[in-house]
């Protein structure tokens, strides 16, 4: 019973990695850029939900709704006035600015709330369900969690693979120059992956500081690595493959913390991610890259 | 480059020579000054305590640049050495504080100790290098850091008559009733003698600084460069890829190993964190390079110099500063790599070309 408690939080714990994962995954796609600042996205959605559920007490639906909305926009203003600049220089340039942003979400944050941390209301307002006889007990959080990821999961694979502007996408990610030639928007359509990777980034936020309820400007930093992990996990750049390696890595976190040692529990997933790439050096689902001389 | 090397053998320095011996003049030239103002005491006590971990970040900033710059493979778990040279020395010298006396012969082997303990982490993420390339090296190597980071804080290591004893918790351990805790998992390791001065942060800076240049500037050092430029290219023409790989890797965790045990030889405990060596540092120090120029050793130098120093600079801001720092550092990166303006720096240096380009063909030669 335990092993099965601790998966199922190892689940939950994972379609939250695997959120933001298709964040990182996607702007990778489609930016070739390593977006080191989503992690912090996920720190402003929760702030967000915490000043309009806590502060304004506002409804959870509505204030997540709310964090949505601004994360969206936030995504974008970020993409604009930062990154869109660089579109021409060597990916370190645009790593290091977004290392620079995300040091600014993070002083921002830290001005305007403090750096004491927060206790986040849980937006969930589901009861735990008890099962075999109180030996299992799945809380709400968990059970919304894997719900809303699924279901985000399934829509975002539905909105790549069939709608127009997600074969646009994936072709943005696949020729650029090429696409533009067939009339592509590249720069609108590289604004639309940030606006849905900082929609998600926001959910993830919230569902991340609902089960785990400690908010500082620094929430997102580890949960952002750990994503970023994911993402490579996968294959950089492949959408299943950051929900694959976004749940793999929760799990295995969650045993390893039940099982092993708490304090090593980031070691292993670590070490587990090494001994992946060593075997598949382009992640679980990444596509081979032949080189040309 | 030939041109050059020929018409410079007849009037004596090799540019390059000339171009380090402006490095070095520049590190002598602030050491002299910080030094002189120190001992007469016209320096104030916040900036005295700045000149020892600005020595440190030298160190790592110029190290890094020959993986990043040198080598060309991004590498984002740099402070794991740092972590591994700073435990090392610390340990060392707190083992060895009854057993050597005096202070300068501990303080060097402690060093060497570092430096080859960093060397061995650095060959055993070496190898993983030989297979990955670009953003799953960075992540591989951050992964190392960490799992540096995660490892030292469980491992609790005692002294006592029959020996050293190595467990995950300190009952484990099992000492003898002289035993004493060197290594306090967590809690870090407590009372590294501060032995760390300016004078022997210039000194290693000085070394550093010698080593990074006499390698870029040797024929490794030329193979190392071709492998960045062109792996395959480089491949075809016999240069042992793998060797110079992990030539390098070795090299750069050895020398931030010792900035470790300058950095640890400086506080009074030794905990590992992210904001010391977790990625957090990893990245500050990547930023240093990228400022200061990939493989440009002197502006790693002045780089890391300037931005360890402008937080403190910044200190009367208080809460402001790390954001007015975040707001400059995005705007350098787009001032010197943005479209625009690198489209406007061309066409001004055109302009400027066609200006002077009568007047400075006659006095070209001597350079």
């Amino acid at each position: 019973m335990k092993f099965l408690s601790q998966l199922i939080s190892g689940i939950s714990l994972g379609s939250i990695y695997s959120l933001i994962a298709l964040g990182y995954t996607m702007v990778y796609g489609i930016a070739k850029m390593l977006n080191f600042a989503h992690g912090d996205v996920i720190m402003v959605g929760a702030f967000v939900v915490y000043t309009m559920c806590v502060t304004l007490n506002l409804s959870p639906i509505l204030g997540v709704l709310i964090a949505i909305a601004f994360c969206t926009v936030l995504g974008m203003v970020i993409e604009r006035l930062a990154y869109k600049p660089l579109r021409q220089a060597t990916s370190l340039a645009v790593l290091i600015t977004a290392i620079g942003v995300s040091y600014f979400l993070q002083n921002t944050a830290l001005l305007i709330f403090g750096s004491d941390t927060k206790k986040f209301t849980s937006v969930v307002s589901i009861s735990s369900v008890s099962l075999a006889d109180g030996q299992l007990i799945i809380s709400g959080e968990t059970i919304v969690t894997i719900i809303v990821s699924v279901v985000i999961m399934v829509a975002l694979s539905l909105f790549v693979n069939k709608s127009k502007p997600g074969k646009a996408m994936r072709a943005v990610s696949e020729d650029k120059g090429a696409a533009q030639l067939m009339g592509i928007n590249v720069n609108a359509m590289i604004a639309l992956t940030f606006a849905i990777g900082s929609g998600l980034a926001a959910i993830a936020g919230a569902l991340l500081c609902s089960a785990y309820p400690a908010l500082s400007p620094y929430t997102g930093a580890m949960p952002g690595i750990k994503a970023f992990v994911a993402a490579v996990f996968g294959g950089i750049g492949s959408i299943p493959g950051a929900m694959i390696g976004g749940i793999l890595l929760g799990v295995i976190e969650n045993l390893s913390k039940g099982y092993i040692s708490s304090q090593l529990s980031d070691a292993i997933v670590f070490a587990v991610l090494i001994i992946v790439l060593l075997v598949r050096p382009t992640g679980i689902l990444g596509k081979k890259i032949n080189e040309k001389v | 480059m030939k041109k050059n090397t020929l018409t410079s053998s007849q009037k004596g320095l090799r540019p390059a020579t000339k171009k380090n011996f402006v490095t070095y003049a520049m590190v002598i030239a602030f050491f002299v000054i910080f030094q002189t103002l120190s001992s007469t005491g016209n320096l104030k006590n916040t900036y005295r305590s700045l000149l020892v971990p600005i020595c440190t970040s030298v160190i790592m900033a110029v190290s890094l640049n020959l993986v990043v710059g040198v080598l060309g493979e991004l590498s984002l778990g740099h402070a794991g050495f740092m972590c591994v040279g700073a435990y090392a020395g610390s340990f060392f010298s707190v083992l060895m504080q009854d057993v050597i006396t005096v202070t300068w012969i501990r303080f060097t082997l402690s060093f060497v100790v570092a430096a080859i303990a960093a060397a061995i982490a650095g060959i055993l993420i070496g190898i993983p290098v030989l297979r990955l390339k670009g953003d799953y090296l960075a992540i591989v190597t951050l992964a190392f850091g960490e799992i540096i980071k995660s490892v030292v804080n469980v491992i609790y290591i005692g002294k006592d008559s029959s020996g050293l004893h190595i467990a995950m918790s300190s009952t484990g351990l099992n000492l003898d009733s002289d035993g004493v805790i060197i290594l306090k998992g967590p809690q870090g390791i407590t009372g590294t003698p501060k032995n760390s001065t300016f004078v022997i942060g210039f000194i290693l800076v000085m070394i550093t600084l010698i080593i990074a240049n006499n390698l870029i500037d040797s024929r490794t050092g030329r193979a190392i460069m071709s492998i960045r430029d062109n792996r395959i290219a480089a491949e075809s023409i016999g240069i042992n890829v793998t060797r110079y790989k992990l030539m390098v890797f070795t090299i750069a965790a050895a020398l931030a190993g010792c900035a470790g045990v300058l950095y640890s030889h400086n506080i009074a405990a030794l905990t590992a964190n992210t904001n010391n060596f977790g990625y957090n540092m990893s990245i500050l120090v990547l930023v240093y390079v990228v400022l200061g120029g990939l493989g440009n050793i002197r502006g790693s130098v002045i780089a890391a110099a300037i931005l360890y120093s402008l937080p403190e600079l910044l200190r009367g801001l208080s809460d402001y500063r790390m954001l007015i720092y975040s707001i400059i550092l995005i705007i350098m990166m787009i001032v010197n790599n943005g479209t625009f303006f690198v489209q406007l720096r061309e066409k001004l240096s055109f302009k400027l070309k066609n200006k002077s380009k009568s007047s400075s063909d006659t006095g070209k030669e001597g350079v």
